[in-house]
């Protein structure tokens, strides 16, 4: 018998039977040891709570707003971010101005900005986005700026050579290309944040709908089955933004990148 | 016509601690249309900061540069340069590498596309038209960076000891078919090396420099016809004067 996992296919078998083998064994102590739903709904218990949820549209309702509270951080932190990072890694009199400002305000944690949230935007899709743009919006500002204060001093004197010369046409044909890898990563990172930002301003109210809130409103009515179906779905969605976002990458544009690094 | 001039040339880098380095002092140097000239010199001499001077990339603290009458102020896609370290950029492919000073004279994409081909297919890498520089070995990088400043069309070549990374053999077969790419292009070619053998195999003529601050020591003009005898006697004792000059240089120095 062979211990070496080979193909891909066995990896998916295997992956399977895992996640199976958790699943049954969850079951077996909700059911045999804990033996009380409210301290742990068994792994039936959530299944047909996500069926429930499911058919009555409201799992599909939270999961849009929270995917649309979502886009709009990511979406406010990327036109934003990008910008200012490529500002301030550039032309160092922008770095010098901008950066005390963004320095006093980054370690303020997003969550502390939601009085201000809902002061500002009410109990809006804005008001969720917002937080969820200040907590994504620093680690796509300085994966850009990091990407375009290394660009390799041989690319800009090379481009400089070859008629790549005003400011704007540096920026666009030699930094950019040359930061996607830093800037990629920034934004992987922010969406991890912005993600976690989202169930919190949600459950604190910001939104009266969404993942994060009908989580927060199933614990308040003891409905710990669809507490657990909520969180799955969190994590899962998670997953699946991160996966289409990397493979997107990886394929795209980065293919020049995985040949540089070891 | 592509000649240089260059006037009464001197270069100071401030350091750190507010004194300063004279790199290079007074130098004069007049270069011929279509020449292929060699700068050799003990290291630290300010030969490859005499190159990026003429590249615009740096900016003389006294004198001039001028190609063909007119002053260098800032880096032109006139001159094009041959860098040491691989200067590819690594996202794009090697066509549009070759192709990107087109680009930026704003020629359509059929066009540069034929151009790029064209000089890719001179330094004979068609094949691997559509691969990515981490593809390709240091030889066919540079063998790349060469159809790429010159697909420009430049009036100066500049090359800044472009072969110095590469292995022996590789590095013979360079020279050669630099020979060749110039005979077909008839640019001038300005060539930084550390190399005296280089220098004596690719040069109409040597300017051997002084160590710093550099300036020019002796031109040795080498009539004989290309290819060249690497073993003949008179390849041997060019090689062997130049070499005592530079280490003469670095006693003293």
């Amino acid at each position: 018998m062979s211990l070496r996992v080979n193909t891909k296919q066995q990896r998916w078998l295997l992956g399977i039977v895992s996640l199976a083998a958790a699943a049954i064994i969850w079951q077996a102590v909700a059911d045999l040891v804990v033996a009380n739903p409210f301290i742990l709904p068994s792994f039936t218990d959530v299944v047909s709570a996500f069926i429930s949820l499911l058919e009555s549209g409201r799992l599909l309702a939270d999961l849009m707003v929270s995917l649309k509270h979502f886009a709009i951080g990511i979406g406010t932190a990327l036109l934003l971010g990008v910008p200012i990072g490529i500002i301030m890694g550039w032309f160092r009199l922008a770095d010098a101005i901008i950066d005390p400002i963004i320095e006093i305000l980054r370690p303020i944690p997003p969550l502390a900005w939601i009085p201000f949230a809902i002061i500002w935007f009410g109990l809006t899709a804005q008001a969720a986005g917002f937080v969820i743009f200040v907590g994504a919006f620093f680690p796509i500002l300085i994966g850009t700026y990091t990407g375009f204060r290394s660009v390799p001093k041989i690319f800009v004197e090379a481009g400089k050579v070859l008629g790549c010369n005003t400011p704007l046409k540096l920026i666009r044909y030699i930094a950019l290309p040359s930061a996607i890898p830093s800037i990629a990563s920034g934004i992987r990172i922010s969406m991890g944040v912005g993600w976690m930002c989202l169930v919190a301003a949600e459950m604190f109210g910001v939104s009266d709908i969404g993942l994060g809130y009908a989580l927060w409103q199933n614990y308040y009515h003891y409905a710990m089955a669809n507490v657990l179906v909520y969180m799955l779905i969190l994590g899962s969605l998670g997953l699946i933004i991160d996966r289409i976002f990397r493979n997107y990458v990886d394929q795209r544009l980065l293919r020049w990148y995985a040949g540089e690094v070891a | 016509m592509s000649g240089v001039t260059i006037q009464n040339l001197s270069k100071i880098f401030p350091k750190e601690d507010g004194t300063v380095t004279q790199a290079l002092e007074s130098v004069d140097l007049e270069i011929q249309d279509k020449e292929f000239v060699c700068l050799v010199g003990p290291s630290g001499c300010g030969k490859t900061t005499l190159l990026r001077i003429i590249a615009g990339l740096e900016t003389a603290t006294t004198g001039s540069v001028t190609v063909d009458g007119d002053a260098v102020t800032g880096p032109d896609p006139k001159r094009g340069m041959v860098f040491q370290e691989y200067s590819l950029f690594p996202w794009r492919r090697v066509i549009d590498n070759v192709s990107f000073g087109l680009e930026m004279k704003g020629v359509g994409k059929e066009e540069r596309r034929q151009t790029a081909d064209r000089y890719i297919e001179m330094v004979g890498l068609s094949q691997f038209r559509d691969a990515y520089p981490y593809e390709l070995s240091g030889g066919m990088r540079q063998r790349v960076a060469i159809a790429r400043a010159l697909a420009n069309d430049p009036d100066v070549l500049l090359m800044d000891e472009p072969f110095g990374a590469l292995d022996a053999q590789t590095r013979n077969r360079m020279q050669k078919e630099l020979l060749c790419l110039w005979k077909k292009t008839e640019k001038t070619i300005i060539f930084v090396t550390h190399s005296v053998d280089e220098a004596v195999y690719l040069s109409d003529r040597i300017v051997v420099l002084s160590p710093r601050p550099g300036t020019v020591r002796e031109i040795i003009e080498i009539p004989w016809p290309r290819p060249r005898d690497r073993t003949s006697a008179g390849f041997a004792e060019v090689r062997r004067r130049v070499l005592r000059m530079i280490a003469e240089n670095e006693d003293a120095g």
